[in-house]
């Protein structure tokens, strides 16, 4: 069946009165999907593709918007955050833009959502097979910091050339005592291409590895789309005895539902200028909170 | 508090765009109707046309109303619009010498085929402001438009078209062919089609430049002109006007016109030394939509400077000029910075703590840029 007798069939033809369902229109949205395609058969290498502007700054999650709009159909559930939180007002926007031009409903349950759109974060909730993780991206190639040429970083990893990678790595723990890279830290994606994982904290790096989710990484400005199938390994660039680590939260907690297990923001109190913190995860934070409703015990006591 | 201040969400959207709209609309004077923007700012509206990459007056002169003049913003409005239209097909090619002119000029030569024809252009005048426009009645336009051209005599229409300028050196065999033509297998590449890959075949090349933001093609130009580079153009020739738009009859595969855009269309003559060491002349050019001289130049040296064969400068290293030109691009991701990026920071500051506890020879300055 033809995409568009399925949208009718859907009774959704058209939500918009001047634009095509998902505002894309099909012959764009089916070159997206092909490049998505090639992206999943071969994990971490970064497809290009033609990138036509949206009525969304580039930058602003251009990329990974492309590619939700050119899967979403009616009967998707979809779910935006940036930074983490679904009440972001980047996120509002684009949630508020995918409504506007295709009528799906919302949500912010990562367990409800069937595509969700992210910047910055992944969800502290396991995600399943039946969901796909769309991530916005501002620089695709994780070589970038080391060579400035496209053309020539196309030739490192047509030659999985990474000496130069390794090399920085190296002359940052000669120099700082660790590797100094915070988020977007490199990984190397089934034993072949090295990919910048978008500006994610380390912290969620492990989730990308052998996971059930597909993730698929756009980056519109770069024209760039690339993606991590399901149960494919994932790893973080490391030395033998200087191990990758994330993010160090010891001894912290989030003030509001008291977890001690998920990333946090910290927030520096205006009048006592003292430091807190809370869930980056807002969805998360707000069911942790709510379960201790239920069970009538509440950690941050 | 900081964290609650980004949660504004819909609500907050909303009324930033109300008080947005109320700028505009906050003063005395009459509504700005498109058609003024049109007919009065028509050079603002060439150029959101030639950055949108979208020859639409009036579009482009709505955009700009509704940019408030902010010209980038116009031509990013004009580009999201064009995304949304299918592609219908391709327009034949079309010889710069069939532009019906309004204006052409060449300082190679000071007697050219056809003549030099000044046409409108600021080029002369004096910028003294003219404060009579203070007081812009449609009486003074009036007596303006009576007495306009009542003082000359025996003038000529002009030609249809004009011979180029170059095809004299062309026939002396003065000029090379251009260096770097061809690529993706002789055909026209389409850069709304297919992103860009290095090095690029020349059609792709001109029409990421012929898009570019006119303030970053002036800059990367005048880089090369004044000194880092070693182009040293004369204009051969300068030409504005109509050029007409024919596609293949759908049925019978004949030429049909369908209509015609305003251009704007620069070859500059530059040097060159041949593999041998001989000197040679080679081409740059440029060809943008609407009446825009110092972009089609500009254009043109790039056009020019990107046939280096060995770049040693920026606006001669073709992906350096090809990457950075897009006004929309670079208007997109300069101002994603204001988007929050507090995940990224924290990141970055559990790093940086962490190098300061193990670090002995951590070094301000020194720290890596992975704040996205």
């Amino acid at each position: 069946m033809r995409f568009s007798e399925w949208l009718h069939e859907h009774g959704q033809a058209k939500k918009s009165r001047d634009y095509n369902f998902a505002f894309i229109n099909e012959a764009a949205k089916r070159e997206i999907r092909r490049k998505i395609l090639k992206a999943v058969a071969i994990p971490g290498y970064q497809v290009p593709f033609a990138s036509p502007e949206l009525p969304i700054a580039r930058g602003w999650g251009t990329g990974g918007l492309q590619i939700t709009l050119s899967l979403i159909g009616p009967e998707d559930i979809l779910k935006v955050i940036d930074q983490g939180c679904d009440g972001s007002v980047n996120a509002v926007n684009i949630k508020k833009f995918v409504g506007q031009v295709t009528g799906v409903s919302t949500t912010t349950d990562t367990r409800r959502a069937t595509i969700i759109q992210t910047r910055h974060r992944i969800p502290e909730e396991a995600m399943t097979r039946d969901q796909i993780l769309v991530l916005q991206v501002p620089f695709p190639e994780a070589l970038r910091t080391v060579e400035p040429s496209e053309a020539e970083t196309r030739r490192m990893h047509g030659e999985a050339d990474y000496s130069q990678m390794w090399l920085y790595l190296y002359e940052d723990i000669v120099k700082f005592g660790e590797i100094s890279i915070g988020a977007r830290y490199p990984v190397t994606v089934n034993g072949r291409y090295i990919m910048d994982p978008s500006p994610i904290p380390r912290w969620d790096l492990p989730r990308l590895h052998l996971a059930e989710t597909l993730f698929l990484f756009g980056a519109g400005r770069e024209k760039r789309i690339y993606a991590i199938p399901p149960h494919t390994r994932v790893e973080p660039l490391e030395f033998e005895d200087v191990p990758f680590r994330v993010e160090n939260f010891r001894g912290k907690a989030c003030r509001r539902c008291g977890s001690r297990t998920t990333f946090l923001d910290e927030i520096i109190d205006e009048a006592s200028g003292n430091r807190t913190y809370l869930c980056s995860d807002t969805s998360h934070c707000d069911k942790l909170l709510a379960q201790q409703d239920e069970q009538g015990d509440c950690a941050c006591k | 508090m900081g964290y609650v201040a980004v949660k504004g969400g819909e609500e907050a959207i909303a009324q930033a765009g109300r008080l947005l709209a109320y700028q505009r609309l906050k003063g005395t004077s009459k509504p700005l109707e498109v058609v003024q923007i049109q007919e009065q700012l028509y050079l603002a509206v060439d150029r959101v046309m030639s950055e949108g990459s979208l020859y639409a007056p009036e579009l482009a002169a709505l955009a700009f109303k509704q940019a408030a003049g902010d010209t980038l913003e116009a031509a990013f409005m004009l580009r999201a619009y064009r995304a949304t239209q299918p592609r219908v097909g391709y327009s034949l090619p079309q010889s710069g010498e069939e532009i019906r002119i309004i204006r052409r000029i060449s300082a190679a030569f000071k007697d050219i085929p056809g003549g030099q024809v000044l046409g409108p252009t600021s080029d002369y005048t004096l910028r003294l402001l003219d404060f009579e426009l203070l007081e812009d009645t449609p009486r003074r336009r009036r007596a303006f438009m009576e007495a306009l051209g009542q003082d000359l005599v025996d003038a000529q229409p002009l030609p249809l078209t004009f011979p180029k300028v170059v095809d004299i050196l062309r026939k002396e065999g003065l000029l090379v062919e251009t260096i770097g033509n061809g690529g993706n297998g002789g055909k026209v590449f389409d850069i709304t089609r297919q992103s860009l890959t290095f090095p690029a075949p020349r059609s792709a090349a001109l029409q990421g430049i012929t898009r570019g933001e006119t303030g970053g093609l002036l800059l990367l130009a005048y880089t090369n002109m004044r000194g880092y580079g070693d182009i040293h153009p004369t204009v051969g020739e300068l030409r504005v006007g109509y050029l007409p738009v024919r596609i293949a009859h759908p049925h019978s595969g004949e030429p049909y016109s369908i209509g015609e855009v305003k251009v704007t269309e620069a070859e500059v003559i530059a040097r060159f030394n041949d593999a041998e060491g001989s000197p040679k002349f080679t081409l740059g050019y440029g060809l943008c939509f609407g009446h825009n001289e110092i972009k089609a130049i500009a254009m043109a040296v790039l056009d020019r400077a990107m046939q280096s064969p060995e770049p040693k400068t920026p606006s001669e290293d073709q992906e350096f000029v090809l990457s950075h030109l897009d006004g929309i691009d670079s208007l997109g991701f300069g101002s994603h910075w204001k988007l929050p990026h507090y995940v990224t920071f924290q990141s970055d500051l559990d790093r940086l703590r962490q190098t300061q506890e193990v670090g002995t020879e951590a070094r301000p300055g020194s720290g890596k840029k992975n704040a996205i």
